[in-house]
């Protein structure tokens, strides 16, 4: 009976967690996915996640505010983001080259501030778990969603952050497949040619995009230092901006592929944390390396290549085909 | 005939259009040298000549692609400005390019939807897009499903979408850039009626071809350029092909090759049941049967698509053959290395040039011994011998009149007809038993053209067998001695060149067995003979 009861607790645990973990990826992945719909490859989230990363920790840590801090890392994101299309979409530079070239720099930029502006690991109050009490709204009762048995437990008590990665999810795909800016996306992705053809402006397209995808992945950068972790440290994120990248590939560049990978890719990270903690008799180094192998495993698989952009990574010069 | 000077789709006119001493400059070329060329409602004004000749820019330079360095556009009279597309849209200039402007995986509605304002923007309203389709179409008499996605259409629906595409967004005056090149004779003269029809509606028609025989068919008035200028401007009815190409060129050309009939000697290539499937596990060839022997040229005829290339990448052994052989002179070569094949005794000049048939960075004289470079004279097992390489690329530069700055130069700054000169070149001094020859002057000029078939003609008379591959009929009639027409992987029929005419071809190019074919001929043959008199 005891055992059967941990064994539950263990799995809630390991949901639960695989849901709040999953918020990174969510945030940078699904940025990611509108950039490379249009054509763009940028491997630079990983340094616009800790440019991001730090700036939001930083805001909070000085003001008390968690939306502040969600705001500037949104717009530092926004703007490393112009920096890769100037450098991508103007000067048509290789993509995976500038992208390296990007998250090193983001890297290098948020140790050095960290150094400076901070010195020390600190640690702030980020955004509290939402537990969806009805005395909140304004019913005159004591119940929370986030008591009911089991469903409760995983779904409903996340932080603010993570529920908004998750609603991101519909919206984009709602953008992508019904709307004219979708279909502008995803036109200019596939043959540029075509929709400059049409009038529609290539390059703006791809500004757009990336800016966006730069945006998230300042927020998502934001959501491991001010909501999942609630501290900051040299280089925060650890892989997770490529990771994400690889997401796009491994979700068929659509939104709610994206999902399911973040949520299998994380849920394999949380039974791994969960793995360690428990003392199981997996070395620890394997388990920390079973969410990668399964990234390395689902990008060899070639059942998404179909839908890849046919031209991601393709600068666009009207007239030279 | 439309009243109030509208369209059926509803929309104006344009009455005339007019473009003025157009100069286009790009680095190191002057693509259009003041050019004029005007066209009006009602008429099909074609623009004629070679390849690298100004068409595609003049026409880019007027749908907003390209800015002149100088000169001027006139719409019904007023000068207008066209920085990009949208502004020769919004013109009502309209353009169906030579290579689709469609985006593959989406559906027609999105496609014709694409850049447009939706009425419930931002949110997409293709059920209203739909319907205008739908009417469109009937009104113009074409056949389009909205709801189709466009990988999934066949070339001659999808320059129909493009057509409508066009409408859509009022195009009074429709470009058509090479429109019938990878259409099969029928979907020619179908699309051909459309067209006449567009011009009895009131619709200005610009007709962008080299195919002397469609602009003699189709048009009011040809236009010719060479080398950037404007050549002359006549009315169709009064001009000959043979005019039409002098004046492509500059000097007289030779339209009619002399095939002499001759003997034929042993078989040097034989195809017996080959079958071969692609990575989707599709048939993309089935049970071909036929031999090429000494002498003779048979040609594969049939539009791009149907198993062709498969066909001669199987014979290079670069495609994978599933069932069946393959036989070189008496050496069974099926799946064999494709060094060993060409070292048997083949040469293969592939239908894609700059992707399949050199390196487009290495330079004229090193293009020229690909193949052989690692074997004497060239090589002598580890290090090249630059002075026999350079000897023999000088030699094949001037048998074969190849135009190049020098055997140094980057091939990729060679025109297409040069660069498929030099192919031939390398591929013929190799002395080959069998050569394939796919495409062999697709996108090449008229003078190219005309010394690549002469060779093929000498080759032919010096004994070697050759399999030629073509879309263009015109080729195929006058070079073949016997014609084999592939469609969907098949072979349809085998034919001698001088029995077939156009008419069964393009019956067989479009699917039909030559049993029913000549069933056909035989059927209105006996209907015609008891007419009554």
């Amino acid at each position: 009976m005891n055992e059967n009861l941990t064994a539950m607790a263990i799995v809630l645990g390991i949901m639960h967690s695989g849901i709040r973990l999953a918020t990174p990826y969510l945030y940078a992945s699904l940025g990611e996915m509108f950039g490379q719909r249009s054509g763009v490859l940028n491997l630079g989230v990983e340094g616009i996640m800790l440019v991001g990363s730090f700036f939001g920790f930083y805001v909070v840590f000085e003001t008390g505010n968690p939306w502040l801090g969600f705001a500037a890392a949104a717009f530092v994101g926004a703007l490393m983001g112009l920096l890769m299309a100037v450098v991508s979409v103007t000067f048509k530079a290789e993509q995976g080259i500038s992208g390296i070239g990007l998250s090193l720099f983001g890297l290098g930029v948020s140790s050095l501030l960290f150094k400076t502006m901070l010195g020390s690991v600190e640690g702030v109050e980020g955004f509290s778990e939402l537990k969806f009490c009805f005395s909140s709204i304004g019913i005159d009762s004591t119940f929370c969603l986030s008591e009911v048995p089991v469903a409760g437990e995983i779904v409903f008590s996340h932080s603010v952050m993570t529920y908004i990665a998750y609603a991101l999810v519909p919206i984009a795909a709602y953008v992508l497949g019904r709307t004219t800016w979708g279909l502008r996306i995803k036109a200019v992705g596939q043959n540029p040619e075509a929709a400059d053809s049409l009038g529609v402006s290539v390059n703006l397209v791809r500004y757009i995009t990336v800016i966006v995808g730069g945006l998230m992945a300042g927020i998502a950068g934001a959501s491991l230092s001010i909501s999942l972790l609630g501290v900051f440290q040299e280089n925060l994120t650890n892989g997770i901006g490529f990771i994400a990248v690889a997401l796009v590939y491994f979700g068929g560049w659509s939104p709610w592929g994206v999902m399911a990978g973040a949520l299998l890719f994380s849920t394999v990270s949380s039974m791994q944390l969960w793995g360690q903690v428990l003392n199981l008799p997996i070395p620890s180094d394997v388990a920390v390396m079973l969410p990668y192998v399964l990234t390395i495993v689902a990008l060899a698989l070639p059942i998404r290549r179909a839908a890849q952009p046919a031209a991601l990574t393709k600068p666009f010069t009207r007239g030279e085909n | 005939m439309s009243e109030d000077n509208l369209l059926p789709s509803g929309l104006p006119r344009i009455e005339s259009l007019e473009m003025r001493g157009i100069v286009k400059r790009f680095p190191g070329v002057l693509a259009n040298d003041h050019v004029d060329f005007d066209v009006k409602a009602g008429e099909i004004h074609a623009l004629l000549g070679e390849n690298g000749a100004g068409k595609s820019t003049l026409m880019k330079v007027l749908y907003g692609l390209y800015q002149p360095e100088e000169g001027e556009i006139l719409l019904n009279g007023e000068v207008i400005q066209t920085h990009s597309p949208t502004d020769s849209i919004a013109h009502g200039i309209g353009m169906i390019h030579q290579h689709f402007m469609l985006v593959d995986n989406l559906s027609v509605a999105q496609n014709v939807a694409l850049g447009l304002k939706s009425t419930r923007e931002p949110r997409l309203d293709l059920d209203v897009v739909s319907k205008r389709i739908v009417d469109l179409a009937e009104k113009y008499g074409l056949q389009v499903d909205p709801r189709a996605i466009i990988s999934k259409l066949a070339v001659g629906e999808r320059q129909r979408v493009e057509i409508v595409k066009a409408l859509y967004r009022g195009a009074a005056l429709l470009v058509l850039d090479e429109p019938t090149a990878v259409l099969t004779p029928q979907e020619v003269d179908d699309i051909f009626v459309i067209f006449r029809q567009m011009a009895r509606d009131g619709h200005a028609l610009i007709f962008i071809s080299h195919k002397l025989d469609e602009i003699i068919d189709l048009t009011d008035r040809v236009t010719v350029l060479r080398d950037g200028r404007a050549i002359g401007t006549r009315p169709t009815a009064g001009v000959t092909k043979r005019h039409l190409a002098n004046m492509m060129v500059g000097r007289e050309v030779l339209l009619e090759r002399v095939r002499v009939e001759r003997e034929v000697g042993e078989v040097r290539l034989q195809m017996k049941g080959v079958t071969a499937i692609n990575e989707d596990d599709k048939q993309v060839l089935k049970g071909i049967d036929f031999e090429v022997r000494s002498g003779e040229i048979v040609a594969v005829a049939g539009v791009s698509g149907n198993g062709q290339r498969q066909l001669a990448e199987c014979i290079a052994g670069l495609f994978p053959v599933k069932d069946g052989q393959i036989k070189l002179e008496d050496k069974d070569v099926t799946n064999l290395p494709t060094a060993v094949i060409l070292a048997a005794g083949l040469s293969y000049i592939p239908e894609e040039r700059m992707h399949d048939g050199v390196i487009k960075n290495f330079s004229v004289a090193e293009n020229l011994v690909l193949h052989d470079h690692v074997n004497k004279p060239y090589s002598n097992g580890l290090f090249l011998n630059f002075k026999n390489i350079d000897n023999h690329a000088q030699e094949m530069i001037a048998d074969f009149d190849i135009k190049t700055p020098s055997k140094d130069t980057p091939i990729k700054n060679l025109s297409g007809g040069n660069i498929q000169k030099l192919i031939l070149a390398r591929e013929l001094s190799r002395r080959p038993r069998v050569l394939i020859a796919a495409q062999p002057t697709r996108g090449v000029d008229i003078g190219a053209t005309e010394y690549i078939h002469n060779q093929l003609l000498l080759q032919r008379a010096e004994g070697l067998a050759t399999l030629l591959i073509s879309e263009d009929l015109d080729e195929v009639q006058a070079l073949s001695d016997r014609i084999v027409v592939m469609y969907g992987g098949e072979i349809m029929g085998i034919v001698n060149s001088n029995e077939a005419s156009i008419e069964e071809l393009g019956l067989m190019m479009a699917g039909e067995s030559l049993e029913k074919v000549r069933a056909k001929t035989a059927e209105e043959m006996t209907a015609a003979n008891n007419q009554p008199e």
